[in-house]
């Protein structure tokens, strides 16, 4: 169990924001997100499309702002929680117990839910049928490429991922690349080596067209997809692997007993604090009359979420509101060196 | 104002008016419209406000743009007429416009 005074629940821009919030007044966090890497929406959804309004940042991109915010809350050293979902919270005292899907337990009078509109999962096949045979011969996404030789391998997608493992698996195997139309979307040398392979008789190309049906009832031993216009193929297929991006589901958050109001959780705009004492929510996830889905949004309501969460973490104390310009406590915090 | 009109996955209608300039995800939205999710609010990066577009209609739509039509590989059971709503804005040539939600977003 890892004792600590916030449990911060996401690490997008307004996650690693709070760490900031709580690093200079003094508190200690533990961050929890259930993608592999920091960044949330920015990075998954547009790392390399500009934004244009962070304050005195004319243009970045989402990568470029997710480095920033890493590199600010470096001198805090937060605890980082990576490729883990947050399950269960429960209330002991004036505790607040948080277990993750690895195992995981945190304690902290407060945590601060900035989870966006919910935790990244990928998108399955539409296919009801999929389902019974995902994890044994359908994936969403690869963990063992050894599990791949001399198979076929059927890969829907038209984006980087679908791409890229065509190329990489038809090294050893045979691979039949499907797509909804005949344009894909990859980096110029991956479309031109993609094309390479096809020439080489390495991947066959079959667009545009869908998933229809799958072949075997305990074992699939291939698949049918469907051209545009109506005519049908059978595909002799081991394995699909299926690259249709990522949706954001809320998850768990539903079940914590907060006010839920479309997908957002209410909360009172003094300190961001929801219908649970010392469970606070911020970012995109949070809603309150004249909400704005804006980064800068989320920082603002980090920094006063911060603020209320030092009243539970240190009840004997008092808060002193201080500015970073000119604080000694602040300067010692950062490291700086005089 | 320009008529809207939405139809469910089972074909039931509801026609609101929507102020033009508003985008047709927005305008459903603001009218509490089933079937639209909207997760990321516009940026056009989630593809949950996915519809379908009635065929007389498609042609009078501003054009389709590569990153929309990227971002509808995603979408759920995508097809020719398939469009993002946040990428359709309502200007009075649209009155009139129908499009369909499909069976789910995700």
């Amino acid at each position: 169990m890892i004792k600590t005074d916030a449990i911060i629940i996401g690490a997008g821009p307004t996650g690693l924001f709070a760490v900031h919030q709580l690093g200079i007044i003094g508190l200690k966090c533990e961050i929890i997100d259930n993608l592999n890497r920091s960044g949330g929406q920015c990075i998954e959804l547009y790392p390399d499309k500009p934004i244009y309004d962070i304050p005195a940042i004319p243009e970045c991109t989402g990568e470029e702002l997710t480095n920033g915010l890493l590199k600010q809350i470096e001198p805090f050293k937060a605890g980082f929680h990576l490729g883990q979902r947050v399950e269960e919270i429960k209330q002991e005292n004036n505790f607040w117990i948080v277990k993750t899907n690895k195992g995981n337990f945190f304690s902290a009078p407060n945590i601060i839910i900035a989870g966006g509109v919910g935790s990244f999962e990928p998108r399955k096949l539409t296919l009801k049928e999929a389902e019974k045979f995902e994890g044994n011969q359908i994936f969403y996404s690869v963990t063992n490429k050894d599990l791949f030789q001399n198979k076929k391998i059927s890969i829907f997608g038209g984006g980087d991922s679908a791409l890229d493992w065509a190329l990489e698996l038809s090294k050893s195997n045979e691979i039949t690349l499907i797509h909804r139309r005949t344009e894909f979307r990859g980096a110029a040398h991956t479309l031109s080596e993609i094309k390479q392979k096809e020439k080489e008789g390495k991947i066959l190309i079959k667009t545009p067209c869908n998933l229809k049906s799958i072949v075997g009832d305990k074992t699939m031993s291939g698949i049918e997809v469907e051209y545009e216009g109506g005519k049908l193929e059978k595909i002799k297929t081991d394995y699909i692997l299926s690259f249709f991006g990522l949706i954001m589901k809320l998850g768990p958050i539903s079940e914590w007993g907060l006010n839920i109001d479309k997908k957002t959780i209410p909360v009172d705009t003094e300190n961001f604090q929801t219908n649970k004492a010392g469970i606070f929510a911020v970012g995109d996830i949070c809603t309150y009359p004249g909400k704005l889905k804006l980064i800068l949004s989320g920082f603002h309501e980090a920094a006063l979420a911060a603020r209320a969460c030092f009243k539970r973490a240190k009840p004997n104390e008092t808060y002193r509101f201080e500015f970073t310009t000119a604080s000694k406590s602040i300067h010692d915090r950062l490291g700086l060196k005089k | 104002m320009p008529k809207i009109t939405y139809i469910s996955h089972n074909k039931e209608k509801i026609t609101v008016e929507v102020p033009t300039g508003l985008s047709v995800m927005e305008g459903a939205l603001q009218n509490n419209i089933k079937g639209i999710d909207a997760d990321c609010g516009g940026s056009m990066a989630c593809a949950t406000c996915h519809v379908y577009v009635s065929e007389n209609w498609v042609d009078k739509i501003e054009k389709i743009q590569d990153a929309e039509q990227d971002m509808l590989d995603m979408a759920y059971e995508p097809k020719k007429n398939s469009r993002l709503s946040c990428q359709i804005i309502i200007s009075n040539d649209l009155d009139g416009l129908e499009v369909t939600t499909p069976l789910k977003q995700t």
